[in-house]
């Protein structure tokens, strides 16, 4: 039999969404928290059900749109009226309205990157490796199946009351999980 | 009474009380959608009209890189440009490629935000054609400087010269604008394609699609709270790309705005620029998306409603630059202003007339059948009129560039523009750069977004009790 350590959770799979939110609600009413879902699709409902309501990407984009706009505008003035001051016909070197498109563009851009390195950074990716590829059929995680896994690492987690439990949810299946 | 407030909501079923077909045929599951659409990409066999397709499409790349290899030994002397038309077919192309590269980002954003659920079945291909039509755009500026090897001297970066560009330029503007587009274009496709990669990285039988699906999917794996943060990532890109887009084309339109040249000067040309980008955009969709959906069998997910509806964005568009055109013309009367009336007047009767008046047949009288259901349901017939948009909108361009200088101030001046054999072949290869990396999308990656065909069938519906 497998040891609490070398094993990384266990898997129960489900075949419609429905089935897969209602497991997430009553594995969190049980008391379970190191676990996750894993769908096809984005389904708003589990990660209420998981009890994630923290959420840093807004502000992460925020600053990083405030940085691309702040850079962008003080890269001009600094190129413009400091660096390399250019006289068109007596027209003042800090003439920010022209200035204006390039800094929204910047501040633009500079969000952008910051949603999108932010939330792969958030979420760990890229992640080559994880334990739950080791589960073949996880492969349908990408297709048409929808996955409940409870972590080893939860303080609640043992291993057959845990199955006992998933087996209650009316999975499919549940299988361990390899670490 | 949720089907008369929200009939796009349930998507297997046509729109309660219209004629109009369903977003996608009924029948389809979470497998279905999968495999159907992963299978063109993962399947061995291509069809012989993608062969036929890329073959041409790569001999006019060649002949891109044989016009572009020229251009650099000889010099721009070999197009038509001169004084006083500097700006000929480059900035024609150009501007003309920007266009075509606004409906990706405007399907994907702006039709996001409005909850246009249609939309899922044409922004993955549109997005795409977005980035190539980008490609082939951004070509042009730098071919045309005339010395292309230094093309980045246009960024600003610390240098043995101490010199620094010009931020109070447009061109500058330019710059920035359509680098940005491009970047937030690519990252918003890449964004979207994520799990569909993973998908095909654990449906691909070789272990060479594994290893590169593999690597691009980045691990990948349907979480909850990764998708948590993935939507919200969506959804910002989203409502960061739909200002970008408006302010792309409007940046385009300032390269000639800010002059002072008749036919340029004027302040309709930002919102008609815009409005003319969506334009062009639609009818190249269109014109990819009917073929398209033929080849590969695609009518169940590209359904006669995303045809119509595109039918009817292009009637929309097609009278706000008709309305462009009107006002150009009104304006340069109401000016009491000898320039623009000349300007006006030797647009509509000067050596370019027919080009004027072929433009206004193809953009503005031509698409008015549109009006027609049974038109906007014609599928070979709403092919014709795309690419009688796609002609439309070049000769716009052309008319813009062209005819407002050739004739300026001072009659010791004038000049005429005719195009040589390297404009035609430098424009003809792009359009062949542009065909053979769609080409390339539509064999290598997936054309259409599963993960979000996925959740648009009713069987994605989560029960309320559950929420």
């Amino acid at each position: 039999m497998a040891t609490k350590s070398s094993v990384y959770g266990l898997m129960a799979e489900f075949e419609d969404p429905n089935a897969l939110v209602a497991a997430t609600h009553r594995a969190y009413f049980e008391g379970y928290r190191r676990m996750d879902a894993y769908s096809p699709y984005p389904i708003e409902e589990l990660a209420e059900a998981l009890g994630d309501h923290e959420n840093r990407l807004p502000l992460i984009v925020l600053i990083g749109g405030l940085l691309g706009g702040i850079g962008g505008y003080a890269l001009q003035y600094w190129v413009a009226a400091i660096a390399y001051p250019v006289n068109v016909g007596g027209r003042p070197f800090h003439s920010w309205p022209a200035f204006i498109p390039i800094t929204f563009e910047c501040t633009i851009l500079a969000a952008s990157l910051a949603a999108v390195l932010g939330m792969l950074a958030l979420n760990g990716l890229p992640t080559p490796y994880h334990a739950v590829f080791n589960v073949p059929r996880f492969a349908l995680a990408s297709r048409n199946r929808f996955f409940l896994v409870i972590e080893s690492a939860d303080p609640k987690f043992a291993l057959e009351p845990t199955r006992r439990f998933l087996e209650t949810l009316s999975p499919r299946e549940v299988t361990t999980v390899a670490d | 009474m949720a089907d008369d407030l929200a009939p796009i909501e349930d998507p297997n079923r046509a729109v309660v009380g219209t004629a109009a077909p369903p977003v996608i045929a009924p029948g389809h599951t979470f497998g279905t959608v999968t495999d159907k659409i992963s299978s063109i990409v993962l399947s061995r066999s291509i069809p012989p009209e993608w062969w036929i397709g890329f073959l041409i499409a790569f001999l006019l790349t060649n002949l891109l890189l044989l016009s572009v290899t020229y251009l650099f030994v000889k010099g721009i002397g070999i197009w038509g440009v001169d004084i006083p038309v500097g700006w000929g077919f480059a900035i024609v192309n150009f501007v003309w490629w920007i266009g075509i590269g606004h409906a990706g980002t405007l399907i994907s954003a702006i039709l996001l935000l409005l909850k246009q659920t249609w939309r899922t079945s044409i922004n993955r291909f549109a997005e795409a054609m977005t980035l190539f039509a980008v490609a082939c755009a951004g070509l042009f500026p730098i071919l045309h400087l005339g010395r292309p090897w230094l093309a980045y001297w246009l960024f600003p970066y610390p240098n043995t010269m101490t010199i620094w560009p010009q931020f109070r330029s447009p061109l500058m503007w330019d710059v920035f604008a359509v680098s940005t587009y491009a970047t937030v274009s690519l990252l918003f496709w890449f964004v979207g394609l994520i799990p569909d990669l993973a998908t095909l990285r654990d449906r691909s039988q070789s272990r060479v699609g594994r290893v590169i699906y593999g690597m691009l999917a980045m691990g990948w794996r349907g979480s909850a709270r990764h998708w948590h943060r993935y939507e919200t990532a969506y959804l910002l890109l989203a409502g960061l790309a739909t200002p970008l887009v408006v302010s792309v084309h409007t940046v385009v339109s300032f390269d000639f705005a800010i002059a002072i040249v008749p036919g340029w000067h004027t302040t309709i040309f930002p919102p008609y620029f815009v409005a003319g980008a969506i334009y062009s955009g639609f009818a190249m969709v269109l014109t990819l998306a009917i073929p398209i959906r033929a080849v590969y069998g695609l009518e169940d997910f590209i359904t006669l409603r995303h045809l119509q509806n595109m039918a009817k964005i292009l009637l929309v568009t097609g009278l706000m630059v008709g309305y462009g055109y009107t006002t150009e013309a009104f304006i340069s009367w109401y000016s009491v202003d000898k320039f623009e009336r000349f300007m006006t007047w030797n647009r509509m009767t000067g050596p370019y007339a027919t080009v004027y008046w072929s433009l206004i047949f193809c953009n503005v009288l031509f698409p008015q059948i549109l009006w027609f259901r049974r038109v906007r349901s014609n599928v070979p017939l709403l092919f014709v009129i795309a690419l009688v948009v796609n002609v439309g909108m070049w000769l716009e361009r052309f008319v813009i560039v062209v005819t407002s200088l050739h004739r300026d101030f001072d009659t010791s001046s004038w000049g005429n523009y005719a195009p040589t054999f390297w404009d035609w072949s430098t424009f003809i290869g792009t359009i062949g750069l542009f065909l053979a990396l769609l080409f390339l999308f539509l064999r290598f990656l997936p054309m259409i977004s599963i993960a979000e065909m996925r959740a648009i069938l009713p069987a994605a519906k989560i029960d309320e009790e559950l929420e």
